[in-house]
This record gives C-alpha cells, sequence and structure tokens, in this order.
C-alpha cells in the first residue's frame, strides 16, 4: 500500500517497516499504529517493561538568547509557566497562549544545564510550523530560534527503562523526573529529559538522525524493549489522564477549562503579563462554564471522542474528547467538556452511543497510578 | 452438513437448515485488532441484507457488522459480553455474533465461496 506522497518520513521508517510496523498517516508523517504485538500488548508492556516510541515527528527547536538575554525570560511572554524559575537542566510543561488566552500548543520546555540562557523546546507535529513561525516572530531582535529538523526523537518508557539505558549511560539515579541530561549512548551525542507521554517512568532521547537507527536497534537488542506504535502511545496517555492537544485542548480552551491550572503557577498570576491573562485571572476567581474532566463509562463498552454526553433527562451538556479503552485499567475510560455543575468527581452523566444512553460518571484522573521516578534525597 | 458463505464485508454465514450462524473472518478479526466489545443484536430484531446488526469495539475503533441476508435473529452469543477477546481467538467459531432465520435461502448465492474469498483477501493485501 502507498501512501500520499506528500507525507513525511522520520530516520526510522525503514526500520519501522522492517518490524512490521503497520504505517498510517499522522500530522504530515508516516508512521507506525503499532507492530505485530498489537496495541494492547503494547500498551501493557509499556506498563510492565519498557517501551520504545519514535515521536521524530514533534518539533525539536533551541531558543538561543541574544547578548544579555535569557531564553527562559523572554519564553515567558508566550506561555503562563514558571520558565525563568528553571534551574539549569530542569524541564517543564507550558503551553503557548494566544492573545485571548486560548491554548495554541503544549510543549516541554528544558533549561540546558550546558548552556543555561538557552532552551530547548519539544512541540506538537501538527503545529510545529505554526508554533516555530510565532515564537521567532514574537521574540524577533531578541532571541533566534533554531529548529533541529536533522534530529530523531526517541521515547523508552516504562518501569524497566531506566535499567536498560543504565546499561549504556552512567550516573542516570542523579537525574529526577523532569530534569535533562546531555550524555553520550554507544558514542552518539544525545540529550536526555526524564519525562514522557505514559505516566510511567521514561527518556525522551534526542539523538541526530544519522545515528537514529543504530541507537534503536541497541535499544530493541535488551529484552525488555518493544517498539510500541502511536495507538499505544494514546492509550497510554489516556489512561495518565495527559491531553492530547488538538482534541482535549485546543484554541478555543484556555488552561483552566482545560484542567490544567496547574500549569499557570503562583508567580506568574500574581505578575499577570502571559497572553490573555485578563481572560484565564477571571476565570480562576469565578470558575468557568465548561471544564475537562476524566469520565468512566459503566460497563464494558468505550465511548469515542465525539460522543454527546447528556444529563439525565437526555439533553446534550457536552462532548467526550477522547475515549477508548484501557488496557491497563481494564475498562472503558474518557475524557470531555462538561458543565462545571456536573464537573464534581462522581457526578452520573450519560453518553449517547449509536442512539442509546450509556451510563457513566465524572471521575478523578490519572487512571491508572503515576510511577515517576524520586531521585534519593 | 452446513455451508458457508462469505461476504465482502468480511462476515462469514455457516448454514444448517434456514438457520445461520453469522461471525466475522479471521482476516477481519486480525485487522480489526484486539476486540473489547462487542454491541450485539436483540433476539427477534429482523434485518435486511446489508443492515447494521452488531458492532465490533476494538482498541482502536467502532466497525459495524452487517446482516449478509434478511432474517430474523433467533439467539445471540451471550458469551461475547464476558469474553470479547473471543473474536480474536476463535472468528470462525467460538466467536460467532448470532444466528439468523433466513428468509430466503437464495441469498446465500449472492455471497462467496470459501475459495472466491480467499482470492478475494489476497487481492486486498
Amino acid at each position: 500500500m502507498t501512501l500520499d506522497p506528500s507525507l513525511k518520513r522520520t530516520p526510522l521508517y525503514d526500520l519501522h517497516v522492517e518490524l512490521g510496523g503497520k504505517m498510517v498517516p499522522f500530522a504530515g508523517y508516516e508512521m507506525p499504529v503499532q507492530f505485530p504485538l498489537g496495541i494492547m500488548k503494547e500498551h501493557l508492556h509499556t506498563r510492565e517493561a519498557a517501551g520504545l516510541f519514535d515521536v521524530s515527528h514533534m518539533g525539536q527547536a533551541l531558543l538561543k538568547p541574544g547578548t544579555d538575554e535569557d531564553a527562559a525570560v523572554l519564553l515567558e511572554t508566550l506561555v503562563p509557566g514558571n520558565i525563568a524559575g528553571l534551574k539549569p537542566g530542569q524541564m517543564r510543561y507550558t503551553v503557548l497562549l494566544n492573545a485571548e488566552g486560548g491554548i495554541m500548543d503544549d510543549l516541554m520546555v528544558t533549561r540546558l544545564a550546558v548552556d543555561p540562557k538557552t532552551l530547548y523546546l519539544v512541540v506538537n507535529a501538527a503545529c510545529k510550523e505554526e508554533d516555530f513561525a510565532h515564537i521567532a516572530s514574537s521574540l524577533k531582535g531578541k532571541a533566534t530560534l533554531e529548529r533541529l529538523d536533522d534530529r530523531a526523537l526517541l521515547a523508552l518508557q516504562g518501569p524497566k527503562a531506566a535499567e536498560v539505558l543504565s546499561r549504556h549511560v552512567p550516573g542516570l539515579e542523579e537525574v529526577g523526573f523532569m530534569n535533562a541530561i546531555r550524555a553520550e549512548i554507544d558514542g552518539a551525542d544525545c540529550h536526555m529529559g526524564r519525562s514522557g507521554y505514559t505516566g510511567e517512568d521514561g527518556f525522551e532521547i534526542s539523538v541526530a538522525e544519522e545515528d537514529a537507527v543504530r541507537i534503536v536497534r541497541l535499544l530493541l537488542s535488551h529484552d525488555e524493549v518493544e517498539s510500541i506504535g502511536l495507538g499505544a502511545r494514546d492509550s497510554l496517555r489516556l489512561e495518565a489522564g495527559l491531553c492530547l492537544y488538538g482534541h482535549d485542548i485546543d484554541q478555543s480552551k484556555s488552561p483552566v477549562e482545560g484542567n490544567i491550572a496547574w500549569a499557570v503557577p503562583k508567580v506568574r498570576r500574581e505578575r499577570a503579563d502571559f497572553p490573555g491573562a485578563g481572560r484565564i485571572l477571571r476565570e480562576l476567581s469565578e470558575g468557568v462554564a465548561k471544564k475537562l474532566v476524566g469520565i468512566l463509562p459503566n460497563g464494558r463498552q468505550p465511548a469515542r471522542e465525539g460522543t454527546d454526553i447528556v444529563d439525565g433527562d437526555g439533553a446534550v451538556i457536552g462532548t467526550v474528547t477522547s475515549g477508548g479503552f484501557g488496557p491497563t485499567f481494564g475498562g472503558p475510560v474518557a475524557m470531555g467538556y462538561v458543565p462545571r455543575e456536573f464537573s464534581e468527581n462522581g457526578t452520573e452523566i450519560g453518553l449517547s452511543v449509536r442512539g442509546k444512553i450509556l451510563p457513566a460518571k465524572v471521575a478523578p484522573m490519572p487512571f491508572v497510578e503515576k510511577r515517576f521516578y524520586r531521585k534519593p534525597q | 452438513m452446513s455451508t458457508t458463505r462469505y461476504s465482502e464485508d468480511h462476515e462469514w454465514i455457516s448454514v444448517d437448515g434456514d438457520v445461520g450462524t453469522v461471525g466475522i473472518t479471521d482476516y477481519a478479526q486480525k485487522a480489526l485488532g484486539d476486540v473489547v466489545f462487542v454491541e450485539l443484536p436483540d433476539v427477534g430484531a429482523v434485518f435486511i441484507k446489508g443492515d447494521e446488526a452488531a458492532v465490533v469495539e476494538s482498541v482502536k475503533a467502532a466497525s459495524e457488522i452487517y446482516a449478509p441476508v434478511n432474517g430474523e435473529v433467533t439467539e445471540v452469543n451471550v458469551t461475547l459480553n464476558d469474553d470479547p477477546s473471543l473474536v480474536n481467538q476463535s472468528a470462525d467459531d467460538a466467536g460467532w455474533f448470532f444466528k439468523i432465520r433466513m428468509d430466503d435461502a437464495g441469498q446465500l448465492d449472492e455471497l462467496m465461496t470459501e475459495d472466491q474469498y480467499e482470492e478475494f483477501v489476497k487481492d486486498l493485501d
């Protein structure tokens, strides 16, 4: 089968095909949705041992400051996170905001240990052109954005990820969750951040494209590691209660509506100096009309994205934005927007699936326990 | 002695007298991936060939199952409610969906034989 020739390929495309990956179009790339193991087993394997994901389609860049500038201080004009407060080597989740306080994208920001006035950014594949253009033009004359299109990005995730990686990189026990280091794997220069998108311990590894296949083969040579596709990446992040941009959050939603108000810390609320601060601060004090919540359908039937959420009278009150079956949870899980008065945990709601009302409850997230690494004190 | 016929939607119907047992093929279960839920029809439901008769939910997506012939549902495989993975483990036997009393056995001639279905699937890959 030949897909659209305009689709791009990551440096790992040939290896995915060799390993039996089922390639599908995703955010302008041909990406593996699953490998022969299948989504269910890939998901469970990641939670039990370690899964290796190709996320090279995501956008990587360095934000380099001009003379006497700090990229972290500059980026704060575009995001509500405490970026200036990052210590060298520390990383943080934040969001790019439009002038109305809507979310343009979510991203990971690292203050480099080797060059602390420079930031390393990772943004979503589908948004990277717009994001990078927006950042570069907004900070023109003060900082330059250097795209890292020649680097692959790998995610090694799961309870065995650190043990496996430690066979190639010494000293990982000193790298806490949401911290990054620069180190060599088998002679290849890598940037490694201890984070991920599964709710598990793990690392995201940025490596030059010419070294990517070799490093992936090396990691896959360990019995604990399996190749994992986008299908399991989605079910893993959903169980972990993590938003998917373009689905659970988008340009029309603020961080308060998207239930990520924790990404707007006190120091930034007090300064009120980020885009859309008026709306976001008002929402923080007065509440929002609609809010993203976790949803547990009763029984085994999944409710997919786009499913109407209904009240006791059958009136439509909201929409499911992500939904499927949680292999580790052992049942269907979802998230969606409901009016504030329906957003308390335990509130009974209905899901309209193919003309039938499926009973469900608003539930806390994550749906499975997060198991992030804590550095020994 | 039963006869099995296949649809282009990858359903099989195994006929004994005027009652056909309906399921999906091994090719279909592999394409769907791990099945987590099957929405079965009600016993007594009446279908015209091509009607949506059941829904299979895999970890990936929901897929409709169509009635391969006209008729009335006489029985459904309730064991799928407790163990939907039977569709993956035994698509052409224990993972059957429902039994249908056929209005017109002549409709079977519009479906494929096993050999024809194998050829049909070969052309899809």
